[in-house]
């Protein structure tokens, strides 16, 4: 992985209740870089994460409020965010149902200006 | 609906599963020698032919590829086109080697194909019979299973 990567990864791994972090081609649904605890399917929640977002984009525009900036979507055990980069890249996380969601969306957005 | 054909019936479940998941536009199961024995999608039996085919002919010639690397097989091809995908991949089941060709849009990805590929796999193992004993290939019967085949595969 590239120190690049690794570093916009290291900064959401290091908050709190996050259980993995990933970049994600958007259009594909396929891993860039990834740093997940064990357990976690990186490559499932890159797949669906990326199909949900793009659904959402979808959504978004046809609603007629413009492109999407950040997607949570809170589930029964946990939270699930997505964050669109510039050059198709997607930033995921997959955190605890509790977690600061603030400080999480905070470091996305260093990632997101890190990889552009 | 998805609608699926097949020629054997252990198929359909993990097939009509598969493309309901991933998405898939078009979809067939063959074997190596690319006898068809399932698909979605096509609605012309010459389509099918084609499809199945080439997509054993490009299996055959990367596994060709992958020897003069030393690498065993490739474990799947993906061709990513502008509107379309094309997915090629071999598995390994009781009943031997098939081949998936999956054809999918803007709607998929390659990742949700990967992705349900494996449960895919894994399903058809599951319902998979043993396999059968093989006989001798004559002409008469050659002629007969094809055309069952392709009234399987079309519902006529």
């Amino acid at each position: 992985m590239s120190e690049q990567f690794k570093q916009a990864l290291d900064g959401i791994t290091r908050v709190r209740g996050v259980r993995g972090a990933l970049l994600v081609t958007d259009d594909d649904g396929l891993v860039i870089a990834d740093a997940v605890m064990e357990g976690v399917r990186g490559d499932a929640v890159a797949a669906l994460a990326a199909s949900l977002s793009a659904r959402m984009a979808r959504a978004t525009v046809g609603a007629g409020v413009g492109e999407q900036n950040f997607l949570q979507l809170q589930a029964e055990h946990g939270t699930l965010l997505t964050m669109p980069a510039p050059n198709g890249v997607l930033v995921v996380v997959l955190a605890e149902k509790d977690v600061n969601v603030g400080l999480v969306r905070l470091e996305m957005l260093r990632a997101v200006e890190a990889v552009k | 609906m998805k609608h699926v054909r097949v020629v054997e019936p252990w198929i359909e479940d993990p097939l009509v599963r598969f493309v309901t998941e991933a998405g898939a536009r078009l979809t067939l199961i063959m074997t190596p020698a690319g006898q068809v024995l399932a698909q979605h999608g096509f609605t012309r039996a010459v389509d099918v032919m084609a499809a199945a085919a080439l997509g054993a002919a490009i299996v055959s010639s990367t596994r060709e590829i992958a020897t003069t690397i030393g690498e065993g097989a490739f474990r799947a091809l993906n061709h990513q086109g502008v509107q379309h995908g094309i997915f090629l991949a071999e598995m390994s089941t009781p009943r031997g080697p098939l081949l998936a060709l999956v054809v999918y849009g803007s709607e998929s990805s390659v990742g949700l194909v990967q992705l349900f590929y494996e449960d895919l796999v894994q399903d058809l193992i599951a319902a998979c019979p043993n396999q059968e004993p093989t006989k001798p290939v004559i002409a008469a019967d050659f002629e007969r299973d094809l055309h069952k085949s392709l009234a399987s595969l079309f519902g006529r």
